[in-house]
């Protein structure tokens, strides 16, 4: 695909994702229960630079550990709302769709590291044996800005 | 603080909040200056109200659909048609009602007054905002009187106060604006003097017409003016214009009459008045230590000072902001634009297309048809002036008769007005309906049908029944291939199958002239009348209001008109062009397709010349990007679901099926043939008063007007959701997964 007005489209989404990641901290996390109910929690989040990768640590023995290991398909949001009524065509917010697994030993290192850069306070919490790095592997982005403007941004793999 | 201010209580601190107009009321007031009698609503009431009401979140929304920046000025007429409905339908909140309505009363006893706006900030030293947001002179009545400042604060998002914050870079979101409520001085002379004239130093400036001031300064009635020595007051010159009109009040508003006899060999000032006014802006000039411009009015009580502001040095209004100043039209002005249209561009426009199609260009010399390609050039550039400088400014008229409807009816549908516009003869419906009827003849002929099929497929050599024959000649003579670019350009494209695949396709269908018929009874049960309208008004007004009615049904008409009468003047640069292109493609020049008029003129002049062609950028690999919901502009009522059919040059219009959604850079009049065939129209271009948004109305489609990249972000093929109510696009499901191509 050579058209350049895709091109700046996607140059502009990307660096609208970079801008709101930047700022802010935390995301819900959605999974699926057992039963099929979906499931909800506030996370510390860290994003890869290419965007593609999504970072989460957890512990072992919680509901959403358990959650993922049963059913990898999440859901994130991420948004900046300010909890003031110009929220409606000021705030924008980030569903991101994506695979979740667990990191393997070989990337650990690297992985935690960027995680860590964002959320230094919690190199404990991260590097407990009973906390579990989660990578979560975007299939793609829907921004929504102005209220009603949603784009979708899918990653070629 | 209180939310109605009597001059005597306004004190410094309450400047910022009162605005410049009130607080240099209040000043002269108490200087001993005689200025009508005055209430200052402060901006705190307007705050007030648009937050009890959420009216400040409406606006936000409204103006947050898209960049700023990037919206068209059709695009800010509508935001601001929009948002001053939402001031018109919501009252304000009962303290506040309670409040003004007690204040009012009791200053004014049902005394008509002036409503005039005051904005904090406004006619500062750094800006002024004079003439950019409303005023309103001779108001009756406490619910009047609240309602015309509700009228104020919306102006305060006109669209031209909107452009002109976004040139100053004001912030919109912090605006605010004080109201001036003034007893109507009736005087019988009014004018405006400049302490010290704009272009002399050494000089001021007084100007006087008779009858109100408005007629003044919307230019409406031209003024005698004096210039007098700034030093002296010696007279140093006395221009007399032909005295004919004046603006008088009547029984609400004001109205422009004939003078009387015996006023019009008189000026409306003698030596001695003259003068006293001069005096007068000396005596103010000192009181707030700087050159002044006043607004005075003559009357019983003698002179009065309406306002006094400083002058400013004011950079002039560049190029688009005046124009798009000159947007806001008078009646009275419009009038008179509408007969040079009606009476002397248009059938110019006319001949002058016919008399460049009778020339013949295959005989000139290479140099000869580079002259000709520059002067058919030129003569397109000057009508293309015209058309920015005459026929847009004509499209006011439009806007002002819904400015007047919405006033008199505050309907749910800021676009109900539209209603007694449509069905106006446009030339593309005649078109529309020159195909329409032959499509209803194939519809009822097979053999004419298999002929034309047969036609597609093999080429000229089928028979076609020559009377049928006859009239596809005829229509391609009068509107051109269709699938040609500019309008009437018969000769610019093949004479393809365009037209026959248009008409089977139509053919196969349901009729849509039968579509517009059933949509206009439809509408017709649901919306106002052109009666039910006039009944708003009585006597001199409803006399006015039809004459209204009447200019901006022409306006609407122009709207389309217009560009079918350039394109053919287009048409006929093309025609140079296009032979100009021929004869470099003889010479062996690659892609001479590809160039403009001013290079293949200069490549026809000098063979060494090799003009460049453009390259395409490169792609960043790591994403793909879809449009999910995209919003725009409502610009047609109804929801519908339907495959995209993308128009990127014209010739993507002879695919055009029957239930396809139109999605398109701009609709011009030139691919509105497709449109009875649409389910939809979806443009980039933005806008009530455009092309698309138009005809959408006319054949009652769903229309989202204003999409950004629209034609970039939806694909033939995507199947769509457009929801022409809110202005939202949304795409369902995409043929194939391009996702999976990469």
């Amino acid at each position: 695909m050579n058209d350049p007005e895709m091109t700046r489209s996607e140059r502009r989404a990307a660096s609208a994702l970079r801008e709101l990641f930047a700022t802010q901290r935390l995301a819900v996390l959605a999974t699926q229960e057992e039963d099929g109910h979906p499931y909800a929690n506030l996370m510390a989040f860290a994003v890869s630079d290419d965007l593609k990768t999504i970072l989460l640590v957890t512990g072992r023995s919680t509901r959403k550990y358990a959650n993922l290991r049963q059913n990898p398909h999440v859901a994130l949001l991420i948004d900046n709302r300010s909890h003031q009524p110009s929220d409606i065509h000021e705030a924008m917010a980030v569903t991101v769709l994506g695979e979740a697994e667990e990191v393997s030993e070989a990337e650990r290192d690297r992985l935690l590291q960027t995680y860590l850069v964002k959320h230094p306070h919690l190199e404990e919490f991260a590097s407990s044996p009973s906390s579990a790095l989660f990578r979560v592997d975007v299939d793609r982005y829907y921004l929504v800005r102005r209220f009603q403007h949603v784009m979708e941004l899918h990653v070629r793999r | 603080m209180s939310l109605a201010l009597s001059l005597p209580e306004i004190r410094p601190p309450h400047q910022t909040s009162v605005g410049g107009k009130c607080f240099n009321l209040a000043e002269m007031e108490q200087h001993g200056v005689p200025v009508p009698g005055t209430i200052c609503v402060p901006a705190r009431a307007y705050r007030d109200y648009v937050a009890a009401t959420g009216i400040r979140e409406r606006i936000m929304l409204e103006l947050g659909r898209k960049d700023f920046d990037d919206m068209r000025w059709e695009e800010l007429w509508d935001a601001s048609l929009r948002i001053r409905n939402i001031f018109l339908r919501t009252p304000m909140p009962g303290d506040l009602r309670t409040g003004l309505a007690d204040a009012l009363s009791n200053r004014f006893r049902g005394e008509a007054v002036a409503v005039r706006s005051s904005a904090p900030g406004e006619d500062s030293d750094a800006v002024s905002f004079a003439g950019l947001h409303e005023s309103f002179i001779n108001v009756s009545g406490i619910e009047r009187i609240l309602e015309h400042i509700r009228l104020v604060w919306a102006s305060l998002w006109s669209d031209a106060a909107l452009l002109y914050r976004r040139d100053l870079g004001l912030d919109v979101a912090d605006s605010a604006m004080a109201v001036v409520i003034q007893e109507l001085v009736r005087g019988d002379r009014s004018g405006v003097v400049f302490s010290r004239s704009p272009n002399d130093d050494s000089q001021t400036v007084i100007e006087a017409v008779y009858g109100l001031n408005q007629g003044l300064v919307d230019g409406t009635v031209e003024p005698d003016r004096w210039v007098l020595d700034r030093a002296t007051g010696e007279m140093l010159s006395h221009v007399t214009p032909s005295r004919d009109q004046r603006l008088v009040a009547e029984t609400e508003g004001v109205r422009l009459e004939p003078l009387p006899e015996g006023l019009s060999s008189r000026a409306p000032l003698t030596a001695e008045e003259v003068a006293t006014v001069f005096d007068r802006a000396h005596q103010l000039e000192d009181l707030f230590g700087r050159p002044q411009d006043v607004e005075w009015t003559w009357g019983e009580r003698g002179l009065v000072v309406l306002q006094s502001r400083p002058i400013t040095a004011l950079a002039e209004a560049d190029g688009e902001r005046r124009w798009y100043l000159s947007l806001r039209r008078s009646f009275e002005n419009l009038k008179v634009l509408r007969s040079r249209i009606e009476d002397d561009l248009i059938p110019r426009m006319i001949e002058e297309a016919g008399d460049l199609a009778r020339q013949d260009v295959e005989h000139l010399s290479d140099e000869g048809l580079a002259a000709e390609i520059d002067r058919r050039a030129a003569i397109y550039e000057g009508w293309v002036d015209v058309y920015w400088d005459q026929f847009i400014p004509f499209a006011h008229g439009i806007r002002l008769f819904g400015q007047v409807y919405n006033d008199a009816l505050h309907p749910d549908d800021p676009y109900a007005f539209m209603d007694l516009l449509t069905g106006t003869e446009m030339a593309s419906l005649a078109r529309n309906r020159a195909l329409e009827q032959m499509a209803a003849e194939i519809r009822d002929d097979a053999r004419l049908e298999a002929a034309l099929r047969e036609r597609l497929a093999h080429g000229r050599d089928t028979e076609i029944d020559a009377a049928f024959q006859e009239r596809m000649d005829d229509f391609v003579d009068r509107y051109g291939d269709l699938t040609c670019a500019v309008t009437g350009g018969a000769r610019c494209g093949e004479a393809s199958g365009a037209l026959i695949k248009i008409l089977l396709e139509m053919a196969s269908h349901q009729s849509a002239g039968e579509r517009r018929s059933r949509h206009s009874e439809k509408e017709r049960s649901q919306s106002v009348t052109r009666e039910e309208y006039l009944d708003q008004f009585e006597g001199e007004e409803r006399a006015r209001a039809a004459e209204l009615l009447d200019l901006a049904r022409t306006s609407y008409q122009l709207r389309d008109d217009d560009n079918i009468h350039l394109g053919r003047i287009e048409a006929e640069v093309l025609v140079a062009v296009q032979e100009g292109q021929r004869r470099l493609e003889r010479r062996g020049l690659e892609e001479a397709e590809r160039l403009g008029a001013a290079e293949v003129a200069r490549a026809l002049r000098d063979p060494d010349f090799v003009p460049s062609v453009s390259a395409v950028e490169e792609t960043e690999d790591d994403f793909l990007i879809r449009a999910r919901q995209l919003i725009g502009q409502p610009a047609g009522p109804g929801v519908t679901q339907g495959r995209a059919r993308v128009i990127a040059s014209q010739a993507d219009l002879a695919s055009f099926e029957h239930g396809d959604i139109l999605v398109c850079d701009a609709v011009d009049p030139n691919m509105t043939f497709v449109v009875p065939l649409a389910s939809a129209v979806v443009e980039r271009r933005g806008g009530m008063l455009i092309h698309g948004a138009i005809i959408a109305r006319e054949y009652g489609l769903p229309c989202v007007t204003g999409v950004p990249d629209a034609t970039s972000l939806i694909r033939t093929g995507d199947a769509l959701t457009v929801d022409g109510y809110l202005g939202i696009v949304t795409l369902t499901t995409r043929r194939g997964d391009p996702v999976d191509d990469g």
